[in-house]
C-alpha cells in the first residue's frame, strides 16, 4: 500500500531539502553529524533525496562517547553500507586520553557534556566549515531561539545575542576564517512530524526505538538502561518491556515502559503521553539552562 | 492538516507570554514535565502566579530581564490545524527580530493593553506587518478584565486604530479585532460569560478558521538554480541536473525556458525528484530540472519560462529595514542576496528614512542605523532578477551582507 504524503509534510520536507542543497552549495566542507538517533537518521533520508541521483556530498561524522547503544552502532553501520555514506567517527575516550577532557565522577557521571570537545577538535581536524545537525525547535526553550544557520566563533561557541537575522528563505553562509556554522534542516519539525515522516516514507530504525525485554533500573523517578557504564547507587535491577524515546549516550537516555513494536503505536503513544520528548534526558535537567550553556560552550 | 503561521509581537508587559501560554494551556499542549518545569520556575522567583513566560523566554538573559530579546519557535496543534508561532519582541530596540520572526508569517498578532490603547509601539508593529505585505492582521485588545470588560474601551480602541492606519498610502491586509484576557482566558481558546456584547470570534476560533492565504505567486514561473547535481556515474554519464526551489509558479516537461543571465533557451527535459518522474511541478517543490539543450547553467542562474521573464536590473528602488549596529556606509560596498545569486552593491542613495509612529519621512539623513527603516536606491555590480516583492513574495526580496563582518546587515523589498 502506498501511502500518500501529507501537505504539512511534504512543505517540511520541501523547506528541508532546500536547506540541504544550500549548505552543500554555500560550503566547502560540509560534514552531517550522526548520531544514530531517528533525527539524524531523518536527515541522511533527506539528504539522499536533495541530491538524487548523485550521493550526498558530505560525510556523516559520528562523535561516539564509547557508552552507546550497540543497536545503534550496528544500525549506524547498516546504514553506511546502505547509502554508500563516508563515515568519520572520532572517540570521547581518545579526548579522555589525550586529557582533553576529564571524566564525570558519581552517580550522574555522563560523556554527554564531554563529546563537545571531540567534535570541535574532529572540526578543527577536518576543517568542517558546515556542521549539519538534526537538533529540532521544538525540543527545548533554548533551542527554539536558533537560527537555521548558527554561526559558531572559533571555538564553537553560540552567541543568542549576536545571531544574524534570518529573513523569508534566506540563508547566509558567508563567514570569515576560523568560523563554522551549524546547519539545522529539520527545525521546523515536531517529534510527531518526525515520526509521521519515518511512517510515510518507511524508514528503519535501530531497533531500540521499538519494545524490548531490557535491564534497567529507577532512579529520581526515571527508568535506566542497566549497563556497565553506570556507577550504581544501590538501586535494584529489574527487567522490564521498555522502549527509547530518544537516543543518546546510555548514562543519561532515559527508557519508557511500552509496548509499541510499530510505527504506528509509537505515534499513538506519543499523541497520548503526558510528558515532553526531552523529560526523558538527564542531559537537560542539570538545571534551567542546561541546554543553552551547553550550546554556548559549542554543543550541537 | 493545514498549517498556519503567524507571529505575535509584544512585550511581558503586554501580556504576550500569558496569551501564548494561555493558547498552549487551554489546547492542552503542554506536558506534566513543562508544566512542572514553569512552577519550580515560579516558585523559585517568589511569584504566586504561574510565569508563562519562562515557557517561551528561552536564554537566560530574557528570564533575567524578564523581555523577550530573539524570535522562539513555538508548535501547536488543535483538531484543525497545525501552528508555528514566531513568538516575537516588541521593544524597539530589537525590530530586526520582529521582522526576521514576521517575515515567513501568513498572518500578525498585534497586541493591545487595553488600559494603554494604540501606542507607539502598535504603530511600528502595524507598519512592519505592512511592510512585509501579511495579508492577516489581528488586533488583539488584551486585559480587558482590567477595564471592567468595557465594549467603549474596545470601540474607542478599535477606532483609534482605524483613523491610525488611515496614514498609510496603500493597505494590503484584512484586519480582524478581538476583545480578549488572556490572564483570565476570556475569548483566547474559551468563550465566557463577561463580554456579552462581544459578537466576534474567539482567538483560537480565528486562527482555526481563517483562510490561509499560501501567497505563493502562481503565474510567474520562476526556478532559481541552487546546485548542480552530477552524480559522476557510470549509469548517469554526461548528467547535469539543476538542483532547486520553484518558488512561483510551475512548469511542465516541454515548458520553452530561458536561463538568466546568459538568455540562452532550452526547454525542460525531465523533472527529477527522488520519488520518480513528474510531467509538471507542484507549488514550491524542490526538484531537479534536465534541459534538452547542454548551456552554461550555475548556481545563481535563474532558469523561468521564455514567455514571462522577470526584470533585469541593475538599478531599483527598495524599502529596507537596517539591522546592523554598524551603520550603513553611504556609497560602501555590500553584497545582495536576492534568491541563489549574490553580487556586489552599492546603496546610491537614502531617499527617506520613515517613522513609523508619525509616518513622517525624513529626507535629510544618508546613511541608517540599526532598525531604521528606508526608502533607497540600490545599484549591483550585474543585474538581478527580480519581480516586486507586490507581484512575487519569493523572488522580490533580498538581504544585505556586509563584506567584513559576513553578517546580515539589512532586509529588502524591492518596490
Amino acid at each position: 500500500m502506498t501511502i500518500t504524503i501529507s501537505n504539512h509534510l511534504k512543505a517540511l520536507e520541501e523547506e528541508s531539502i532546500y536547506i540541504l542543497r544550500e549548505v552543500a552549495a554555500q560550503f566547502e566542507r560540509p560534514a552531517l553529524l550522526f548520531s544514530g538517533g531517528k533525527d539524524s537518521i531523518t536527515l541522511v533520508h533527506l539528504a539522499r533525496k536533495a541530491f538524487y541521483p548523485a550521493k550526498f556530498p558530505f560525510p556523516l561524522v559520528h562523535i561516539d562517547t564509547g557508552h552507546n547503544f550497540q543497536e545503534t552502532l550496528d544500525f549506524r553501520d547498516w546504514l553506511v553500507e546502505q547509502t554508500g555514506a563516508q563515515l568519520i567517527v572520532r572517540y570521547v575516550q581518545d579526548s579522555i586520553n589525550q586529557k582533553k577532557v576529564v571524566e564525570e565522577n558519581g552517580k550522574y557521571a555522563s560523556r554527554n557534556s564531554l563529546q563537545t570537545i571531540t567534535l570541535l577538535d574532529a572540526i578543527e581536524e577536518f576543517k568542517f566549515d558546515a556542521c549539519i545537525g538534526g537538533a529540532r525547535r521544538d525540543e527545548e526553550k533554548a533551542r527554539a531561539k536558533e537560527r537555521i544557520f548558527s554561526v559558531r566563533d572559533d571555538f564553537g561557541q553560540w552567541d543568542p545575542k549576536r545571531q544574524r537575522p534570518e529573513i523569508w528563505n534566506h540563508l547566509n553562509g558567508m563567514i570569515n576564517f576560523g568560523e563554522n556554522v551549524r546547519v539545522f534542516p529539520i527545525s521546523n519539525w515536531t517529534e510527531l512530524d518526525v515520526w509521521n515522516y519515518i511512517k510515510t516514507e518507511n524508514l528503519a530504525l535501530p531497533t531500540i526505538y521499538f519494545t524490548h525485554k531490557r535491564q534497567v533500573f529507577e532512579r529520581d523517578g526515571l527508568i535506566f538502561p542497566h549497563s556497565d557504564f553506570i556507577t550504581m547507587d544501590g538501586e535494584e535491577v529489574f527487567t522490564q518491556d521498555v522502549r527509547f524515546r530518544t537516543v543518546g549516550d546510555m548514562t543519561c537516555t532515559a527508557a519508557v515502559l511500552s509496548t509499541a513494536d510499530n510505527v504506528d503505536d509509537i505515534i499513538s503513544e506519543i499523541k497520548a503521553s503526558t510528558i515532553s520528548e526531552r523529560g526523558a534526558r538527564f542531559d537537560d535537567k542539570r538545571s534551567e539552562a542546561a541546554m543553552e550553556k551547553r550550546k554556548l560552550a559549542g554543543y550541537f | 492538516m493545514e498549517l498556519l503561521k503567524f507571529s505575535t509581537a509584544g512585550s511581558v508587559d503586554d501580556g504576550k507570554s500569558t496569551l501564548i501560554g494561555r493558547l498552549l494551556y487551554d489546547t492542552n499542549s503542554l506536558t506534566t514535565d513543562q508544566i512542572q518545569a514553569v512552577e519550580a520556575a515560579s516558585k523559585r522567583k517568589g511569584f504566586d502566579y504561574l510565569d508563562l513566560s519562562l515557557l517561551t523566554d528561552g536564554l537566560s538573559a530574557e528570564r533575567e530581564q524578564g523581555i523577550t530579546i530573539d524570535v522562539a519557535h513555538i508548535y501547536f496543534q488543535t483538531n484543525q490545524r497545525k501552528f508555528i508561532i514566531a513568538d516575537t519582541p516588541g521593544h524597539v530596540e530589537y525590530t530586526r527580530n520582529m521582522v526576521t520572526g514576521s517575515s515567513n508569517s501568513q498572518l500578525s498578532i498585534i497586541l493591545i493593553d487595553a488600559r494603554k490603547g494604540v501606542i507607539e509601539q502598535t504603530h511600528r508593529h502595524f507598519f512592519i506587518a505592512n511592510l512585509l505585505r501579511i495579508p492577516e492582521v489581528v488586533v488583539c485588545v488584551n486585559k480587558m478584565d482590567l477595564v471592567d470588560y468595557s465594549e467603549d474601551v474596545f470601540s474607542n480602541i478599535r477606532l483609534e486604530f482605524l483613523d491610525f492606519i488611515k496614514g498609510f498610502d496603500s493597505l494590503h491586509q484584512r484586519i480582524t479585532f478581538i476583545a480578549a484576557s488572556s490572564l483570565k482566558g476570556d475569548n483566547i481558546v474559551n468563550r465566557t460569560e463577561t463580554m456579552k456584547w462581544y459578537e466576534g470570534p474567539t482567538l483560537l476560533e480565528y486562527l482555526e478558521t481563517v483562510e490561509v492565504n499560501q501567497d505563493i505567486n502562481k503565474s510567474d514561473a520562476r526556478f532559481p538554480v541552487q546546485y548542480v547535481v552530477r552524480p559522476h556515474s557510470k549509469e548517469h554519464h554526461d548528467y547535469r541536473g539543476y538542483a532547486g526551489r520553484v518558488v512561483s509558479g510551475s512548469f511542465a516537461v516541454g515548458d520553452e525556458v530561458t536561463v538568466l543571465p546568459s538568455g540562452l533557451s532550452s526547454k525542460i527535459k525531465q523533472i527529477v525528484t527522488f520519488d520518480g518522474e513528474f510531467l509538471q511541478t507542484e507549488p514550491s517543490s524542490s526538484v531537479t530540472l534536465l534541459l534538452e539543450n547542454e548551456i552554461d547553467v550555475t548556481r545563481g542562474n535563474l532558469i523561468a519560462k521564455s514567455e514571462n521573464l522577470p526584470s533585469a536590473e541593475k538599478e531599483f528602488t527598495a524599502q529596507i529595514c537596517w539591522m546592523d549596529t554598524n551603520a550603513s556606509i553611504s556609497g560602501g560596498k555590500y553584497i545582495i542576496q536576492h534568491s541563489n545569486n549574490r553580487v556586489k552593491a552599492i546603496i546610491k542613495n537614502v531617499d527617506y528614512i520613515v517613522n513609523t509612529s508619525t509616518l513622517e519621512k525624513d529626507t535629510g539623513r544618508k546613511w541608517l542605523k540599526l532598525n531604521d527603516i528606508a526608502e533607497v536606491q540600490i545599484k549591483t555590480a550585474s543585474p538581478l532578477f527580480f519581480d516586486s516583492y507586490e507581484r512575487n513574495k519569493a523572488n522580490g526580496s533580498f538581504i544585505i551582507i556586509d563584506e567584513g563582518t559576513k553578517s546580515t546587515v539589512a532586509a529588502g523589498v524591492i518596490l
